[in-house]
């Protein structure tokens, strides 16, 4: 497969390591070529060895014709879900020794009386308090107390413990005795990381800080030896060159950072989603996007404004109640913000004690998988649904390689939920795709909320195996017109990782507010900032040209939600700090009609990015009209707007060439998915290989 | 109705859903009150024109849903729907018509489609100050517990009612953060009738009707399967709250008969000449919350699913105060009504059932400055409340939670940020060891908080505690949570009064140590392993494990 790309005569391979395949991308010249292997959980560096030597053969490339290597990985993320990083103590102040277990001394559901609170990954006996407090200001409240920090460090080593965090309260705005307490440590204990909370994660709020550097503490052994152990094993076939590595918020770094601060790769890999999107609509010019990746289990969703993905800066990693928000562990790092919806293929249908179509969250898993897959499933997934409603062609599902069978779904689908509603199959079939397509769509509209962001004038782009399935009735739902399904989606992380720049983000509070405001401080904090980020993006850039962005977190005084607001990347004068203040009011109006009058602006925290420069996407031009391409056959679909059974079209992407169009209702299979063509859209095949949906009126 | 139709009912009722949880998503985002965008101290819901609820956002506490439910009813009662017009919201905080206190804002705004009025949105949020004296238990009648708005238009056509707003802001300690949450709750009404009307015009409805009727005839079948799934029969039980001046005793006989559940109460405590009173709707809001965590946890609130749970309550108890009866606090006894049903249910479904918990918020609220110390005040005048909680009851097959609230629905707020907005210093918050009552399965264990202020001057508290002579129970066999201790600083400090206004003088630090949870079944049968953790962890000292576990 090949496609335009900045003129790169150097060869560039990204690699993914994903839950259950590894994903390796090469790209030379213009072209690229994929590899997909199985991960290898007990040595992951294995499985990326083996990705990397498949897909170099099949470019003819040797490794040493690599000029750069772009890596992301979930192992983070499954230590802590699976509980497997090394055994970690936590110092901090006096009284606070439970603030990773008290978290916001909330329940994540109202109504259900067993729900279960994630345990702390440091468990109490090796939380200890040391004499020390600061307040807000950072001014010593009571000093350090030395002995206690070393007597600390014996006891956590005598305990077993191989990983150490530092949290002390407003420790971020002062960091001096957290500092001191880590020589402290390092002097008792010279071997022992050490992560503390003014380093990994430098914001207000204790829970969410202190969780954050205790998680990067617990996973930092397990990522060091893994990351050296792959180095050494690139070195050993030689692929010698510069292995950069995916963060959570869409730049790249390098291993050492990486090594340092693990926690920031936790969601690496659907980050390389998103980036892969924001390139497809950078391609296709379009300023606003919603990316829909809709897999086995899960669907993932993710705004996309000015080819940018949205960043956030808090994240929940290892959620007991399945995606329900606050049954995680917090995060605060820069990330890419997406939404994970419990809906996708293997998601199980039922009827609930209303009488309701319940989709998910619960999953058949690929193991037996849905009962169409005939491996003894009985009970209803999405893809029997699919099937039912005649969407897929059981024959040649996943390009011929998996058969579907019918019966057993129609079979689970009448029991478990057209018995309880009194429908035949084919409309059980119809209410189970129609809940689970309003189900992402409520997701989707109410994330745009969260988000002060709206649905109108966006497109979407959808991938994985799901998303072309679902994608126009999802947009429809959420009043999108216009829908882009690439190529290359198989591997779209990996591809994502190739276009990500080397950058990295800083972020510090520093509270202010516009009636005294302290220009000499802020500046001061911001240059500070942007020396950290200048310099750990030149380990990398290597002398690439770089761009900065500062970003404002700002809200009316009182209010608990920020609005990130553009500041330009320089020393603020005076005019700087009245537009900046103007600025403000504009983008509250553009989120909330009514503005609030007579309130002060206060500032909570600014962020800093280095980054280099993103490839630009070469123009592509329309292209002529191709000939009508003919249907390889037609079928008989049931439509789920109107229930209505037709004839629908069939036609195979690999015969589409650019420019062909084709009308609704139709159906466009490939090996890996089926894009469908709603009633009432047009799918046409632009200059890039892409199907770009329509619809009409 | 056709087999699409059916379904696209569903569908319409997950929307409903959907577009609640967007209004109180849009009130969270912009709201001023740290109550509501951190504690998240507010719900939003959808009716009919006749006041009937259709949905109501899973995000939000469960006094104000069940409350907020009984609201809309009287704000139609003095502005008949037909009188409606776009860009109206409607506004009060008599806690008779709305949901219990003055501290909370209830605001009902029309939604219209093709220029027909559809259906009402209402919401309903914990505000930080309304005058008055503050939130707190010592006011003798409901005028002295701060600005008393009656049902009145905020917004006229989309244009606000200035001599309203004029009022508003002269009545309260934190005006700015009080007009700033009206039009957040405005704002969020707005969005949810906005995202109705694209409804109906997706599927071409005219109106909410037939919707309605098929989400409440799911609802009271689901509801009556699950009623009639429990024995039958009279369950009796009692509870005792601490009261203000006397102790207060709490007495209900919970009936399960054939397709639904009836609570009389008599046999509870009268009325209290302070405000720890209850209005009734807040009574049913915490009893129905109680009953339907237990029955039928899984179906959704709304005007049927709520109607098969009815109360009984006797004029003159605390349960049912009439207006001007002072009812500032009505959690402190409102909160205990859940224990109480379960108290009731353990004898019908034991297995379903928590042990008794802490149950009543643990909130501080802290006044410095002129309005406590006058010309001497060292800090600058402030005003805040955190919430705070101690340990949950035992559960059948888990232990109770540590420090978490239930049957409140918020959360706290970081010591960083309190200390950001107020200048007080929290010395310490932490679980407080051998709190939790013993068991098969132990309570959760509360916490221990010690609040000073920045420069350590004069500040003052006002209380609002219970639990304090009447600790929490176990049930089956379990032992009682530790009480709770209100003190001046620590290590054999001087006890407080659990609740009314005190001032903490200059050098001195208020200690709280919030209750923990009571056990389930005989501590012998625990499971050794988890003793020993708890030992190992310094949650329970080695001389409890001895004496009370037998390890």
């Amino acid at each position: 497969m090949s496609e335009t790309t900045a003129a790169d005569s150097r060869a560039r391979i990204a690699a993914d390591i994903g839950g259950t395949f590894t994903d390796v991308a090469v790209e030379k010249g213009g072209q690229r070529w994929t590899a997909k292997v199985l991960t290898t959980p007990r040595a992951p560096e294995l499985g990326v060895l083996e990705g990397v030597k498949v897909a170099l053969a099949r470019a003819g490339l040797t490794p040493a014709d690599i000029a750069v290597m772009i890596h992301g990985t979930t192992l983070a993320t499954n230590a802590i879900i699976e509980r497997k990083g090394a055994p970690t103590g936590f110092i901090t102040t006096e009284g606070f020794r439970d603030v990773l277990a008290l978290g916001n001394e909330s329940r994540y559901d109202q109504y259900d009386l067993n729900i279960e609170i994630p345990k702390p990954l440091v468990r109490r006996r090796h939380r200890v308090t040391v004499t020390e407090r600061l307040d807000n200001t950072g001014q010593v409240l009571r000093p350090l107390d030395e002995a206690q920090v070393a007597a600390a460090a014996r006891f956590l080593r005598e305990e077993g413990m191989q990983a150490i965090a530092i949290g002390f309260l407003h420790g971020f705005v002062n960091p001096a005795h957290e500092k001191r307490a880590a020589e402290i440590v390092r002097e008792v204990w010279p071997e022992a990381p050490i992560s503390i909370s003014s380093e990994v994660s430098p914001e207000m709020r204790e829970w969410e800080r202190f969780s954050t550097t205790v998680a990067n503490a617990y996973v930092q052994p397990l990522m060091a030896g893994y990351l050296a152990r792959l180095r050494e094993g690139l070195n050993e076939m030689g692929l010698t060159a510069p292995v950069f590595m995916m963060l959570s918020g869409g730049g790249l770094t390098t291993i050492e950072t990486a090594s340092r601060f693990p926690i920031r790769l936790v969601e690496s890999g659907p980050a390389g989603g998103a980036i892969f999107s924001a390139f497809v609509a950078r391609q296709k010019g379009w300023e606003k996007v919603l990316s829909f990746d809709m897999g086995g289990t899960t669907a993932k969703v993710c705004l996309i404004d000015e080819f940018t993905p949205q960043a956030s800066r808090v994240f929940e990693v290892a959620r007991i109640g399945r995606f329900q928000k606050g049954s995680g562990m917090p995060l605060r790092i820069p990330v890419i913000e997406m939404v994970e919806i419990g809906a996708g293929g293997g998601s199980l249908a039922k009827i609930d004690a209303m009488g309701r179509i319940q989709v998910g969250p619960e999953s058949a898993g690929s193991d037996p998988g849905p009962a169409c897959y005939g491996r003894g499933g009985d009970k209803p997934a999405v893809t029997d649904a699919n099937l039912l409603l005649g969407r897929y062609d059981p024959a040649t599902f996943a390009g011929g390689n998996l058969a579907l069978h019918p019966e057993p779904a129609a079979a689970a689908m009448a029991e478990h939920v057209g018995r309880g509603l009194k429908l035949e199959a084919p409309m059980a079939a119809l209410g189970v795709v129609e809940m689970v397509d309003e189900n992402m769509a409520n997701a989707a509209r109410v994330h745009a909320i969260e988000s002060g962001k709206t649905y109108e004038g966006r497109a979407v782009v959808a991938f994985g195996g799901g998303g072309p399935v679902h994608g126009y009735r999802v947009c429809e739902k959420i009043g999108v017109n216009r829908m882009l399904v690439p190529s290359g989606a198989g591997v779209g992380s990996a591809i994502g990782f190739l276009r990500a720049p080397v950058a990295y983000e800083v972020v510090r509070s520093l509270y202010q507010r516009f009636a005294s405001f302290d220009r000499a401080a802020v500046n001061g904090l911001l240059g500070d900032m942007s020396a950290e980020a200048s310099r750990v993006v030149a380990n990398g850039s290597f002398g690439a040209e770089t761009t900065e962005h500062r970003i404002a977190y700002m809200r009316y005084v009182g209010q608990g939600h920020e609005i990130a607001v553009v500041m330009p990347a320089r020393d603020l004068s005076e005019q700087d700090v009245i537009d900046l203040r103007a600025a403000y009011d504009t983008e509250y109006a553009r989120f909330y009609d009514r503005p609030v009058p007579g309130s002060d602006v206060e500032i909570m925290s600014f962020a800093v990015t280095v980054s280099t420069l993103v490839d630009e996407a070469e123009p592509v031009a329309e292209p002529e009209a191709a000939p009508a391409p003919k249907p390889i056959r037609h079928q008989q679909v049931r439509d789920t707007a109107s229930g209505e059974v037709r004839d629908w079209a069939i036609y195979a992407r690999d015969e589409m060439a650019p420019g062909a169009k084709v009308h609704g209702p139709a159906i466009i299979a490939e090996d890996e998915t089926s894009t469908l063509v709603g009633p009432g859209w047009t799918c046409a095949v632009d200059g890039l290989g892409y199907l770009e949906l329509v619809k009409e009126g | 109705m056709s087999a699409l139709e059916q379904i696209q009912r569903q569908i319409q009722w997950n929307r409903l859903i959907a577009v609640v949880e967007e209004q109180a998503q849009v009130m969270i985002r912009t709201a001023f009150s740290t109550t509501v965008r951190e504690a998240g101290d507010l719900s939003a819901g959808v009716f009919d024109l006749e006041g009937r609820m259709l949905a109501q956002a899973v995000t939000g506490t469960p006094g104000h849903v069940n409350s907020m439910a009984e609201s809309v009813g009287h704000f139609l009662a003095k502005f008949p729907a037909a009188g409606m017009k776009p860009g109206d919201h409607y506004i009060t905080n008599d806690p008779w018509l709305g949901t219990g206190h003055l501290h909370d804002l209830t605001v009902v705004t029309p939604a219209f489609h093709n220029g027909k009025i559809v259906g009402l949105f209402a919401n309903t949020a914990h505000i930080i100050d309304i005058g008055g004296l503050g939130m707190g238990p010592d006011g003798r009648s409901v005028f002295e517990e701060g600005l008393y708005i009656p049902i009145v238009k905020c917004f006229d056509q989309g244009k606000p009612n200035e001599t309203f707003f004029d009022f508003i802001r002269v009545g309260s300690r934190t005006p700015v953060e009080l007009e700033g949450d009206i039009y957040s709750l405005c704002a969020c009404n707005d969005a949810g009738a906005k995202r109705l009307a694209e409804m109906l015009e997706e599927y071409k409805l005219d109106g909410l009707g037939d919707l309605a009727e098929y989400i409440f005839d799911a609802s009271i079948t689901a509801t009556r399967a699950a009623i009639n799934a429990v024995p039958r029969g009279t369950y009796v039980a009692e509870i005792h709250s601490d009261g203000y001046e006397a102790p207060v005793a709490l007495h209900a006989a919970l009936t399960v008969r054939e397709d639904e559940v009836v609570v009389d109460f008599t046999g509870t405590s009268g009325l209290s000449s302070r405000g720890i009173n209850v209005p009734p709707a807040y009574c049913r809001a915490y009893s129905c919350f109680g009953i339907k965590c237990v029955v039928a946890p899984e179906i959704p609130n709304n005007w049927a699913s709520l109607l098969p749970f009815r109360m009984e309550i006797p004029e003159g108890c605390i349960l049912n105060a009439p207006r001007p009866y002072p009812v500032s606090v009505r959690h402190i006894v409102g909160q205990l009504l859940p224990d109480l049903m379960m108290g009731c249910l353990a004898q019908a479904v034991p297995g379903r059932v928590n042990a008794e918990g802490s149950s009543c918020l643990w909130n501080p609220p802290l006044r410095g400055g002129s309005q406590v110390s006058g010309q001497n005040a060292e800090v600058d005048d402030f005003e805040i409340i955190t919430f705070n909680s101690g340990g949950t009851g035992a559960r059948p097959m888990k232990d109770g939670m540590d420090g978490i609230a239930f049957p409140s629905g918020v959360r706290t707020m970081p010591v960083e940020a309190t200390e950001n907005v107020a200048p007080v210093i929290f010395w310490r918050k932490e679980l407080r060891p051998d709190s939790a009552g013993h068991g098969r399965t132990r309570g959760g264990f509360g916490q221990i908080m010690e609040i000073g202020t920045k420069g350590n001057a004069e500040f003052a508290v006002n209380a609002i505690f219970d639990r304090v002579a009447n600790a929490p129970k176990g049930r089956f066999g379990g032992g009682e949570g530790a009480g709770g201790l209100v003190l001046l600083d620590d290590a054999n400090g001087i006890a407080l009064r659990s609740k009314g206004f005190q001032v903490i003088p200059k050098g001195r630090h208020l200690v709280l140590h919030l209750p923990g949870g009571g056990g389930m079944g005989a501590p012998t049968e625990r499971d050794p392993a988890l003793v020993r953790q708890d030992v190992e962890d310094g949650l329970i000292s080695a001389e409890t494990a001895k004496a009370v576990y037998g390890r």
